[in-house]
């Protein structure tokens, strides 16, 4: 077995067995530290795909901002002593989840994910090359990128490339969006007025 | 590298967790929690799709990554919101239950 095949399914029980933890567990404050432990193992999803970045961040936002804001909700009201009630809605909640398990399970395994055939390849690059934007090799290897890994890292900053160049609007739209949360949010938790 | 099957079979586990979460239980923190399982478990499947194409040379894709990021934006935003609502609504009612928040209902 590899080392990233041990590494998934150590990963895999943890995440699993945690979100299982957040919606059955009683006590609203373990659910919300499990929460954390699922945001970790998600965050070491991340780091196994390679998406190094998205790793830190979601270690940064996920772990660092939002449970936090989590355990505020939660010692702020009263759910601590009340707990982690289920509502009248018990056999619909567990057949419906349920029903949709089987057709996710059955859609994932009878697809056929194969990656674009070698044939088509050409033409799916041509398409793509509006949002692809990376340096080609040839052009790094100009500029005195000669190694595999020193490739590699220039290519990373594809990411970047991508978030200020061909996603910009959406880029845009989303801190504006943050801004009116931000500010939606302190009018509706402030004291007085509102 | 893992096969995306089993990312995709992880992230659909972890949807449902979530899913269920928000139909059974009634304090409106954990349906929030519940929420956010249900967008980490879209944001395994985005990235693990996007790092399992194969065969495109020197073209690295990131366009999974870039979505997580902003879904990741979008639910910081959400939870922004949504805790100060409960916490409004706990000032109001005295109570973040779902089922006893009816003010809107006919």
């Amino acid at each position: 077995m590899l080392f990233q095949d041990i590494i998934f399914w150590v990963l895999a029980v943890t995440a699993i067995g945690a979100a299982l933890g957040v919606v059955l567990i009683r006590d609203l404050f373990r659910s919300a530290l499990l929460l954390a432990v699922v945001f970790v193992a998600v965050a070491g999803f991340f780091a196994l795909l390679s998406a190094e970045f998205l790793a830190v961040v979601q270690v940064l936002i996920y772990v660092g901002a939002i449970s936090i804001l989590f355990i505020f909700a939660i010692m702020l009201t009263r759910n601590v002593r009340e707990g982690n009630l289920p509502n009248r809605l018990q056999l619909p909640a567990v057949l419906f989840p349920a029903l949709l398990l089987a057709a996710l399970v059955v859609a994932v395994v009878s697809s056929d994910w194969r990656p674009i055939p070698e044939e088509e390849l050409g033409r799916a690059q041509l398409t793509q090359t509006q949002a692809v934007n990376i340096v080609a090799e040839e052009t790094l290897a100009a500029e005195g990128f000669s190694t595999a890994a020193a490739l590699e890292n220039a290519q990373q900053a594809g990411l970047a490339d991508l978030l200020i160049g061909a996603f910009v609007l959406p880029f845009e739209a989303v801190s504006l969006l943050l801004l009116a949360a931000l500010i939606g949010g302190l009018a509706l938790a402030r004291s007085r007025g509102g | 590298m893992v096969p995306l099957v089993y990312f995709q079979l992880l992230s659909a586990a972890l949807f449902i967790i979530g899913l269920y979460g928000v139909m059974a239980r009634r304090s409106a923190v954990l349906i929030i929690m519940s929420i956010e399982l249900m967008l980490n478990a879209v944001n395994i499947n985005l990235i693990a799709a996007a790092s399992h194409r194969e065969g495109w040379g020197s073209f690295v894709n990131f366009d999974g990554q870039i979505i997580a990021i902003f879904i990741i934006t979008v639910a910081a935003a959400e939870v922004g919101l949504a805790m100060a609502i409960i916490l409004r609504m706990y000032r109001n009612r005295a109570t973040v239950n779902v089922d006893e928040i009816d003010l809107m209902k006919w």
